[in-house]
């Protein structure tokens, strides 16, 4: 993990404020999150200190601090997906995990966060789980999917 | 390949006269794939093509040609726009018209590439032709553009969506682009490409309708040593998806617009500034962006007109205030994307403190058009006050869905009646919602409004980026508006008060409207009302003194519903009653005695078990357990359980 972190610091030479964005987020899709030595190393490159590195980070929603399951939903609550039942999806979603939007469950298996618009509008609801699109879910179709998955994890 | 980019680059785009050498016309027909030897085959490629399955529409056609068909090409395209069809498949036979065949999932490909290659077409599956002049038409089959979805569009900023594969510039450069961007570069003084754009009369297609030429002058006349152009492509609507169908269907007009664009206010520095979790968008940008950079359009000295310019993607790391110009402008610094007090304005001081011209999608997409064509052209379209055409993405429950274009001036009825074709399933139309969670609602005695800037803000209504939301009587609108309550809270970047308590305390206050009072006698009724009493002055203040547009506009929704459907807020506060059945604290449900069977299947799926009987008995419902979740009234197969 340290010599993936170090190849990317070495693509941003000059290091410079307005790097801190673009690199938080390379090494969020490298490591599926932020992690506090990633931090830490980030902040003494580009000489800022951990605290104003998190509290940029944490003002926007696309970083984690944790990592994602290895089940990732996410749920798409753009306002065509609301009006067709996306709300009782999350609710269903959030029974069956246990957890709340972006964390993750205790034995690492599921996360699931809430998106706007991710451009299905006319099959809504839709879900995107690691990648792969559902679409007209419905709420009693979850419980199957969630066992299903589970399934393929618990037998990888 | 490369004979091909140096003819591109020598015969077309530096060439001087603006009618091509007919030989030259000749080749680029073949490019454009207009004039083809064997059968090609396009499948539509954007994300709500995706999402229908039309990769694997793909993969099945590809091993079909495999095995059937081996000389024919498939090719994917953009989205030519309605993403009800989707995935939308186009065939081309030699010498004759294209056909479009929607909703072809996997196993629909085997039995109509059999057809179309045997001359028994399946009926069911066809959209309708398209062609030029000298092709062969095929007899009874409706063209395209006389469908009532595309008929009453004029389709020019998506003029090449759906038309060629965005991945090629090659196709691009044979469809005239990237002509005016070199014209203009070689020939053109920075104030000449203003005056063009501001003679043409574009107003920034954000919603503020400014006008785009005026704006780059601002830029273009502080002095400074370097300025930027960036390209608002961060569309965080929820429900809005026009920039995101155009990044993907024609990214090389948008990279020439913000060429010009960066040109006319002689900036080197361009930034597309994109939205997280579009990445099949942001590749197809990227590709094409290189692409661009190996025809020497992008870098050093571009064709020998000492003008230098390069151009960056930047992802917004989610935060939907990060859409207003000076949260943007902190963001792409490196900081919280937080806005700040205008003037000075991001023309003066913007990026880094230089002058910055911030441009969004649409508009920038019809600047090589304007190029191309002049001004006057631009001026022939829509009306006096707003030439041109709108992009909007129709959503929700009209019985067609997707990108559409209009020319400005056409009213609100057409796109609803026509193009989206009314609403789904015969259900009652109840209102529009334009411009997203700070747009506000149309009604059905103001459908008759022409969509241009100064006629929608006589009426109070804002334009909006492009979100076109069609409801229906199955809505509930307290509940809609609280979603966007809910969504512009979550979103509120916490800098000022107003926007900051406000929205919190308006959720707050509407959902205590939906929830079920725990009893009666508490005083939670009392606080219900005092708040609801106290909601339009919230609203009022927020408006006046919020600091940005976000916190301004925040309280559109809940002003315009209150003001359209102020029976239904009350039917929630006074008689605890939803008459759409969506608010689940208000929904009571009970069982029809002499219909339930006594099934037991909606005491088996009841969450909370608070069904209780007999097998072969009716049930019945005990109202104190009862959440109003509504899985029973789905479940039931007998319509015994009524829903009040």
């Amino acid at each position: 993990m340290d010599a993936d972190l170090d190849i990317i610091l070495k693509k941003y030479k000059q290091g410079k404020r307005e790097d801190l964005i673009p690199l938080l987020q390379e090494i969020q899709d490298n490591l599926g999150y932020l992690s506090e030595e990633a931090i830490i190393k980030v902040g003494s490159f580009l000489g800022l200190s951990t605290t104003k590195i998190y509290g940029l980070a944490t003002f926007y929603d696309r970083f984690r601090f944790i990592p994602s399951g290895k089940i990732h939903i996410k749920i798409c609550h753009g306002t065509s997906c609301f009006l067709n039942g996306s709300q009782s999806i999350i609710t269903k979603i959030k029974e069956e995990t246990g957890v709340n939007s972006g964390q993750t469950t205790r034995d690492g298996n599921f996360s699931y966060e809430i998106v706007s618009c991710m451009g299905g509008c006319c099959n809504g609801p839709v879900i995107n789980v690691n990648g792969q699109h559902h679409t007209h879910i419905k709420t009693d179709q979850l419980p199957d999917l969630i066992r299903k998955l589970k399934y393929v994890i618990e037998n990888d | 390949m490369d004979d091909l980019k140096t003819f591109l680059i020598e015969k077309v785009l530096t060439f001087e006269s603006d009618t091509l050498s007919p030989e030259t016309e000749k080749i680029l027909q073949r490019v454009r794939r207009e004039k083809i030897d064997n059968p090609v085959i396009f499948v539509s490629s954007g994300t709500s093509s995706l999402i229908a399955g039309s990769e694997k529409t793909f993969s099945a056609i590809e091993t079909y040609i495999k095995e059937n068909e081996p000389l024919a090409a498939i090719v994917r395209v953009g989205c030519t726009g309605p993403s009800t069809f989707e995935p939308l498949v186009c065939i081309q036979i030699p010498g004759k018209n294209k056909l479009y065949f929607r909703n072809i999932t996997e196993e629909k490909v085997e039995p109509l590439l059999n057809g179309v290659f045997h001359n028994d077409i399946n009926e069911d599956d066809l959209a309708g032709q398209t062609g030029t002049k000298g092709f062969e038409i095929w007899s009874g089959i409706p063209f395209m553009d006389e469908l009532p979805f595309f008929t009453r569009q004029k389709r020019v900023v998506l003029g090449n969506c759906g038309c060629y594969d965005p991945e090629s510039i090659e196709e691009y450069i044979a469809r005239g682009g990237y002509r005016a961007y070199i014209k203009a570069i070689r020939h053109y003084t920075f104030e000449e490409v203003c005056d063009i754009i501001e003679k043409s009369g574009l107003r920034g297609r954000s919603g503020g309708g400014y006008l785009t030429g005026l704006k780059w002058k601002h830029a273009l006349n502080t002095t400074s040593n370097a300025r930027y152009l960036i390209c608002n492509a961060k569309e965080s609507d929820p429900g809005a998806f026009t920039d995101r169908t155009i990044l993907e269907s024609d990214p090389h007009r948008l990279i020439e617009g913000i060429a010009i664009a960066a040109y006319a206010i002689g900036a080197s520095n361009a930034i597309i500034f994109m939205r997280s979790g579009s990445d099949h968008a942001k590749n197809r940008l990227q590709k094409a962006i290189e692409r661009a950079r190996e025809f020497g359009l992008f870098g050093h000295n571009i064709f020998s007109s000492g003008y230098n310019l390069e151009l960056i993607i930047r992802v917004e790391p989610g935060a939907f205030v990060c859409g207003e110009e000076t949260a943007l402008i902190n963001t792409l610094e490196g900081k919280r994307g937080m806005p700040q007090l205008k003037p000075p304005y991001p023309t003066t001081a913007g990026l880094f403190g230089k002058p910055t011209v911030i441009n969004n999608v649409e508009t920038l997409m019809n600047i090589p058009l304007i190029m191309q064509n002049g001004p006057e052209w631009f001026r022939t379209l829509g009306t006096e006050s707003s030439p041109g055409t709108k992009v909007f993405a129709v959503a929700g429950k009209g019985r067609m869905s997707g990108v559409v274009e209009i020319e400005m001036g056409t009213t609100i009825r057409t796109i609803l009646e026509d193009i989206a074709d009314g609403i789904k399933e015969g259900k009652e139309f109840k209102a529009i919602q334009l411009g997203g969670a700070s747009g506000s609602f149309i009604t059905g005695e103001n459908l008759d409004i022409a969509i241009d800037y100064e006629e929608l803000k006589e009426k109070g209504i804002g334009m909006g980026a492009g979100g076109f939301v069609i409801i229906d009587e199955n809505t509930c609108m307290v509940d809609l508006v609280r979603y966007y309550m809910e969504f512009i809270r979550n979103e509120s970047c916490g800098k000022c008060i107003p926007c900051r308590e406000g929205t919190g305390r308006m959720l707050e206050i509407l959902e205590s409207v939906i929830r079920k009072p725990l009893n009666e006698e508490s005083g939670t009724t009392l606080e219900r009302f005092k708040g609801v009493m106290q909601l339009e002055t919230i609203a009022s203040v927020m408006k006046d003194t919020s600091l940005c547009g976000l916190g301004q506009t925040a309280p559109n929704p809940f002003i315009s519903a209150l003001k359209n459907f102020r029976d239904e807020f009350e039917e929630h506060i006074f008689d605890r009653k939803c008459r759409a059945n969506k608010c689940r604290g208000l929904r009571t449900f009970s069982i029809d005695v002499d219909k339930c069977t006594g099934c037991t299947a909606c005491a088996a799926k009841c969450p909370v078990n608070a069904i209780y009987g007999t097998r072969l008995q009716p049930f019945f419902i005990v109202e104190e357990k009862c959440i109003g979740c509504g899985i029973c009234f789905d479940i039931c197969k007998f319509s015994a359980i009524n829903v009040k």
